[in-house]
Parts: C-alpha cells; structure tokens; sequence
C-alpha cells in the first residue's frame, strides 16, 4: 500500500488522526482514547499488522509520547503509530490482548515513565525493584547516588 | 501393598494448595547470567514461570542519552557481548543513514566478515552451554575449541577477545590486520572437517533428541505475536531474516540460505542454529578473497550532529531482530534511544511454551531461547 492509501483507510478509522511523512516511515499521530480501536482494527483488518517489533516513549518534557513500530510478516510495510499522554497523570490503553509481546514491553514503559496502562493484566514493575522511586527515563529524574550525567 | 493408581490421582488433585514455588536463580548454573526466574509447580509440572529482571540492568538508554554520537556506539558492545560487532553495526548503520555517510566498499566487507565470525562464536558458545545445561559436557570443549580461533581472529583485529569495539560511524576503526585473511582461512578449514563432529556428539544422539524433542512447542501465529525472532522464530516457521527481508551492507550480494524449520519444538531451534553456522561460513568464503582495496572509513566530522528527526534501524544479531530507534534534536546527543533488543521478546514468550510441561523440561525450553541476560537487562 502507498502512504496515501494507508492514510485514507486510517482516516476511516480514526478520524481525528495527523499524519508526519518526513521519517523513513509514516507517522500516524492519534488521540490515547482512539489508540485501541485502531490498533484493533490495524491487526484484524486488511492491513494485517501481526508484528509489533517495538513499543517505547518519549519524554518531551511537556508530553510524554507513546511509539509503536508495527509491521506484517506478509507485506513487510512499516507503520509508526504515536499518541502524546499527558505527563502527570499518563493513562493508555493496553495492546497487549492485540500482540502478546506488549505485554513485557508496556511493563518496561511502566517502570521506566510512569505510563498506567489500563486493562493491562499484570502490570508491576520488571527491571526495577519493587520499591524504586521516580521513573529514571523521565528527563527530569535525578539520582542522588549515581552519576546519570556527564 | 499399595495403588499407584490412587497415588497419581492424589498429586493431581492437589490443586491451590500443592502449588509448590520455586525460585530458579539469579545464581543458576544454567541461565547464564542472572536471571531469576520464580517457577510455580505442581508436583514436576511447571504452572507457572515469572521472570524477574534487572540484575544487571545498567540503564544503557539512559546513558546514552548523555553521550556522543561517538561514544555511545561503545557502550552497545555490553548489552548483547556475544554480538558485540553486530550491535555496533546496527548503531553505525543508523547514523550513517541519518547524516548521510557513504560508507567505502572495503569497510563493508569487513564488517559483513566480521558479524558471521561473531554470529559463529556466538552460536559455539551456545551449542556448547546448551549442550552442558543438559547434562552432556562434552561439546563444551568441542565447541570452545572453534572459538577459540574466532575470538584470537578478533584480538587481532581489535584487541580485545569479548565487547569488541572495531566498527564506528562511517567505516572501521582502523584497517585489517595483516594476517586476518590466512586466518580466517586457517579457521574455515579447522571448522569444516570438525563441524561433523557436532552431529555425532549431539545432533545424532538420542539421549539430546528425546530431551529436545516435542519440548516447548511455539506455533509460528505465536511467534509473531510474542515478537520473536532470529532462530526461534525461524524454527517456528516465521521467515524474519533482517539479512535477507531489509539487505543492509553487502548481504544482498552474497547468497545464502535463510534456514526455516517448521517443528517449533527445541530441537528444531539447535537445528536452525547449527545449520546458520554453516551458512555464515558460506558467506564469510564468498567475500574474503574479494575485500577491496581502499579506504576502511568515510572522512567525516569530529563531532557528528544527527539532524532533527527519528531514526531506526535493525540488523539481524546471533539472536534476532536487533532495532535502534533514535529520537533527535539535532544536537551532538540524542534525546531518547530504545535499543529494541532481541533477547527481550524471546525471553517473553519462555512462560508460554514450558507452562504446562515438566521442570526437567525447562533446561531445554530455556536453553534453546538463548537468552543474553545483559541484552534483557540493558
């Protein structure tokens, strides 16, 4: 599929969605709360994005940006899907009933900024100690003990 | 006098209350590293595993985002150390692909050369753990023999025999060693008339086969989903061979098989990797007598500054899809790196294919994943 044809199918499902051609892939900027219909409809509609081979975030010091990098193992096209959450209280959808993978990614996302995701099943802390304040890969974080800066 | 039969019926019905938890690790003989996994069984059949990471969890994302361009490429090397070359190509690639590097021809073909040497050590050191950790002891020293070669291959080219450091933005640190050539050659012959040796101590034996086989059975739709990939997808069936889906280098001129099992099972995962041994061996013949004359590194900066942006780039490491994502402000650092590391989906899926077997299973299960602990952790 063409970008146009990608934004046209995407635009039928999330209306509101913004589109960012200048990266290698296209972006697809969408609102948190229509993240999980699309992303449902990305893996069961004809797009077929079975793969989901990254899931991070950002931290912008004004928003915190959630990335995912989907791609199908039979077309081989790469999507980027991006949704900004707000940075005091960041709430998402999970995916991970959509690609299991996400679940041990979005556990890392957890610890690492603070993103809550709902409906996750099992949503604790995986690298971090259980009692670990602060969320390190957030900009702001500073550690008292160790050097994080140079 | 008793009734087995009543005895069986008993354990089976233990339910909640017989859960029996224990903790695998973090000092384990067999999971290499510091993994600690928190097994539920019930009598010897696993319920449950959770994986608890971060013992060596070094926060290399956050690191890096306070190095340079330069000098974040270094730090790669300890995250994945058994495909250290690989994990720095990967970073390479990715700034050559932001600021727009040609890189010379000489520099590619000893880069491609020096990632199969890396994904052959890898791939010995995990034949000879894999073999160890159930219970055969052997193959160790069999495989560490061929290794052996390899890793005195990269003290001379490099100086250092683990987290080797050659590959930088635009081409090599410095040029080849004199004798890599004869000894890469030397090491070519060595492992062909030995590599039959693996069949028979370990491939053909029936004691490994009935240990491997049938045991932690992924289907190729859960492969993709758990985001596997490298030879644990490929034993699944799942085609997901960066080399060959997205060419980067020189892969698209040499030919090579993509090795595909359909089985699922452990040993169709120690099969993909013994035959993508061999394959690399095919690759590393068809370009060392060709490596070109000329430059081994593109004249750039001394100061490298991505321009404003994001990048990715992947490269197929010993254990899989291994991705950088850079977020850029078009400073000399980046504002977010995500190393999407390989090792870390592969370790996800563990629960799924050995919940449901026996402990003494696991050894394989595991083993066969082989897992990098360092890589999980980063």
């Amino acid at each position: 599929m063409t970008n146009e044809e990608i934004k046209e199918y995407i635009s039928s499902l999330a209306p509101a969605a913004t589109y960012d051609e200048t990266g290698e892939w296209l972006n697809i900027l969408v609102e948190p709360t229509a993240l999980k219909p699309l992303m449902a409809a990305l893996r069961t509609g004809k797009m077929e994005m079975n793969y989901l081979f990254c899931v991070t975030c950002i931290d912008f010091k004004t928003q915190l940006t959630m990335v995912y990098h989907l791609s199908a193992t039979t077309h081989r096209q790469s999507i980027v899907i991006k949704a900004n959450v707000n940075r005091d209280t960041p709430v998402i959808e999970t995916v991970c009933d959509i690609w299991r993978t996400a679940e041990f990614l979005e556990r890392e996302v957890f610890e690492m900024f603070g993103v809550n995701f709902t409906n996750h099943p099992d949503l604790r802390k995986l690298i971090l100690e259980d009692d670990f304040k602060g969320f390190p890969l957030r900009k702001d974080f500073e550690d008292p003990i160790n050097m994080i800066k140079l | 006098m008793y009734n087995q039969t009543e005895i069986i019926k008993d354990t089976s019905e233990l339910g909640a209350d017989g859960e029996l938890v224990i903790n695998m690790g973090p000092q384990h003989p067999a999971t290499h590293g510091v993994l600690h996994l928190v097994v539920t069984l019930n009598g010897e059949t696993i319920k449950k595993i959770e994986p608890h990471l971060g013992f060596i969890h070094r926060s290399i994302e956050k690191m890096c985002e306070s190095l340079t361009y330069r000098q974040f490429i270094y730090v790669t090397s300890r995250m994945d150390y058994l495909s250290s070359h690989i994990n720095n190509l990967g970073c390479a690639l990715l700034i050559e692909k932001g600021m727009q590097i040609e890189v010379p021809d000489r520099a590619k073909y000893i880069r491609v050369i020096l990632s199969e040497l890396t994904r052959i050590a890898s791939h010995e050191l995990w034949l000879g753990a894999m073999a160890m950790d159930l219970g055969a002891f052997t193959p160790f020293f069999y495989a560490f023999r061929e290794r052996e070669m390899i890793t005195d291959i990269m003290e001379d080219t490099c100086g250092a025999r683990l987290t080797m450091n050659y590959i930088v933005p635009g081409g090599l640190m410095y040029d080849l060693h004199p004798d890599f050539q004869k000894k890469v050659k030397a090491f070519i012959t060595q492992f062909k008339s030995k590599v039959t040796e693996y069949e028979d101590l370990v491939t053909n034996n029936i004691i490994f086969q009935s240990r491997t086989k049938g045991v932690g059975i992924l289907s190729a739709e859960d492969a993709i989903s758990y985001g596997c990939t490298g030879p644990v997808a490929r034993a699944s069936g799942v085609s997901c061979d960066i080399r060959k889906i997205y060419p980067y280098e020189v892969y698209d001129k040499v030919e090579f098989d993509e090795v595909i099992e359909t089985a699922g099972d452990s040993f169709a995962r120690y099969i993909v990797r013994v035959k993508e041994m061999n394959q690399s061996i095919r690759i590393i013949e068809q370009l060392i007598d060709n490596i070109p004359e000329g430059d081994f590194v593109a004249k750039t900066k001394n100061v490298l500054k991505l321009p404003k942006g994001e990048f990715y780039s992947r490269v197929e490491t010993a254990r899989g899809e291994f991705g950088v994502y850079i977020v850029s402000e078009g400073g000399t650092t980046p504002h977010r790196i995500k190393f999407r590391s390989p090792g870390f989906s592969n370790l996800s899926v563990l629960n799924h294919i050995a919940a449901g077997g026996m402990i003494g299973d696991l050894m394989a299960s595991m083993g066969t994943l082989d897992l990098v602990i360092p890589d999980i952790d980063r």
